[in-house]
């Protein structure tokens, strides 16, 4: 990757709103360029989407997370891909992902309710021909989620003037 | 009854040589003001990356709390060893010529007091650190300043420090990437320097304590030079590169004969450095290297950020290549830099720190330090426009 584009994708990791200006002139290149080099960015599919996170719990819709670990037993011709495609396609699932070790795949449920959940697990995926087992996890606080920590920060003191 | 006393009696005379640091009047000023922006630490803006300060807590929990070797932990010289034939292909031997030490501050005045006899020269290379002539002025020795022009971008060249050797000189003390300038060496300017430095059989005190911090170009270690290793006390530390000034980290190499002379003086002094710090040190040389560079990717956005906008005042700024500092001119707005500093500060609460500070060719210029956050540098440069466009 060029200096250029870790920039860019650096910056927007960062703060997606920040303006082809900003980036402009926090790069040196001109805002033009730095435009260009979003778009082409975008139509290779390195940048995905432009997301916010929402802190839903304040916004005072109190949704309900969970964390669903599979075993999966795999039939002639049909790999993961196939039951990953079947589980993704739900819009409860918020994230599906193909592991190492215990259990094969782990995956992200949000509902309204713990029994909207547990309901969906039991009713939609326990009964998927290629699940040999599910094991629920509600998720109780999250502390980070994609890199960002959702405590207060931490404050640091320093003092306004130093050699 | 006793005869009364005056307390200031008993000062030494050497204490009247040394003025009090011009950066203390604008703690003063600022300390009980609100709303104040700050351009005017000389230190990240960012916490110490976690895993350092992780190990601490461990080696704490773990009860690492006594005194290590006067040099500092084997382990970490080890380390420092390793880093430099990495980085600069030049080694130093971890048993006799590393110095770990309480911060660069320290390993300057131990630098200094080990080869200063009284009367000696030492030529000091400014703007720079406040701390140089200082340290000179206590070893009892006669400090020489020397100002890098601003007409060539604040870089030394090899005939100005020439031109003040005598035959009392005994080193030269250079800072690059600057505080407070920014500037860096290139490898030639530094090679002509080199010549100078054996011409006139003298030794070079390298503070570089900003290296990680080059943005364009690569640094160049002066012991690194053929032939400058036995004639270069090297000093670096961890403040500025892994955001560890609280933990006052850092060390000196040099030959054995002077490390040895360095060390007389640190054992009887200092014993050594806070063990805790140490043990931050090593984890930092291990696993800080990703964070090192991301900062420092970060830094250089800033500094585009500050630069620019500098520049669009009007407040003509030459292109910092390292270090956090921009250095802006302000002779067009007829100010002195003190003045300038001092308005800025009452009328628009912005912290920046006067040039002559630093040094005579300082003067007309302004230290503006953006290791500040990116909203902190926008703000700062709004009301220094204002501030400007009022004049």
């Amino acid at each position: 990757m060029d200096e250029q584009t870790r920039n860019i994708l650096d910056i927007l990791d960062d703060d997606a709103r920040t303006s082809p200006e900003e980036i402009a002139t926090l790069t040196g290149m001109t805002a033009d360029e730095v435009s260009r080099k979003i778009e082409q960015l975008e139509k290779a599919k390195i940048i995905r989407k432009y997301k916010t996170i929402i802190d839903w719990d304040l916004a005072g819709d109190h949704y309900v997370y969970a964390i669903i670990q599979l075993k999966i037993s795999l039939e002639r011709k049909l790999g993961y891909q196939a039951i990953a495609e079947r589980l993704y396609k739900f819009p409860e699932v918020r994230s599906v992902r193909l592991l190492s070790g215990e259990h094969d795949i782990a995956m992200t449920v949000r509902g309204n309710s713990m029994k909207q959940v547990a309901f969906f697990v039991a009713e939609k995926i326990a009964t998927q021909e290629q699940v040999q087992s599910t094991s629920t996890h509600f998720v109780l606080k999250t502390y980070k989620e994609d890199g960002l920590i959702l405590d207060e920060p931490e404050q640091v003191k320093k003092l306004v003037v130093s050699p | 009854m006793r005869t009364q006393c005056k307390p200031s009696q008993f000062i030494a005379n050497s204490m009247q040589k040394v003025p009090a640091s011009g950066i203390r009047k604008f703690f003063d000023l600022v300390s009980d003001s609100e709303d104040v922006i700050t351009l005017g630490v000389g230190e990240p803006d960012y916490v110490t990356p976690w895993h350092i300060r992780e190990a601490c807590i461990h080696s704490i929990e773990h009860g690492e709390t006594s005194y290590t070797s006067n040099y500092g932990l084997l382990e970490l010289r080890e380390e420092l060893s390793k880093h430099y034939t990495r980085r600069h292909n030049v080694y130093y031997e971890p048993e006799t010529e590393i110095l770990v030490t309480t911060g660069v501050s320290e390993g300057l005045d131990l630098a200094i007091r080990a080869i200063v006899n009284p009367g000696d020269e030492v030529i000091v290379v400014q703007p720079s650190y406040v701390a140089y002539v200082p340290s000179i002025i206590f070893a009892g020795g006669v400090p020489v300043t020397l100002g890098a022009r601003p007409e060539n971008d604040f870089k030394i060249t090899a005939d100005e420090i020439k031109a003040s050797i005598t035959n009392k000189t005994k080193a030269v003390i250079i800072n690059y990437p600057n505080n407070p300038t920014g500037a860096t060496m290139d490898r030639s300017d530094l090679e002509a320097i080199a010549d100078v430095i054996v011409e006139h059989d003298i030794l070079m005190i390298s503070d570089e304590v900003y290296e990680r911090l080059t943005y364009e170009g690569t640094h160049t270690c002066f012991s690194s030079l053929e032939g400058m290793r036995d004639r270069t006390i090297l000093l670096n530390g961890f403040s500025k590169a892994y955001a560890m000034t609280g933990f006052r980290m850092a060390y000196a190499l040099a030959p054995k004969e002077i490390i040895d002379a360095m060390m007389l003086i640190h054992q009887y002094t200092m014993l050594c450095a806070p063990i805790t710090a140490q043990v931050g040190a090593i984890e930092a040389l291990r696993n800080g290297e990703e964070e090192v560079e991301k900062m420092a990717r970060e830094y250089n956005r800033r500094r585009k950020l500050i630069v620019s906008g500098l520049n669009n005042i009007g407040l003509d700024c030459f292109n910092p290549r390292g270090a956090f500092y921009a250095f802006p001119s302000i002779s067009s707005t007829g100010l002195s830099a003190d003045e300038f500093a001092e308005r800025l500060l009452t009328e628009y609460k912005v912290v920046t720190i006067p040039g002559n500070i630093f040094g005579d060719t300082g003067e007309g210029f302004l230290r503006c330090a953006y290791a500040a956050s990116r909203e902190d540098i926008k703000e700062a440069l709004e009301r220094i426009g204002n501030f400007v466009d009022g004049l």
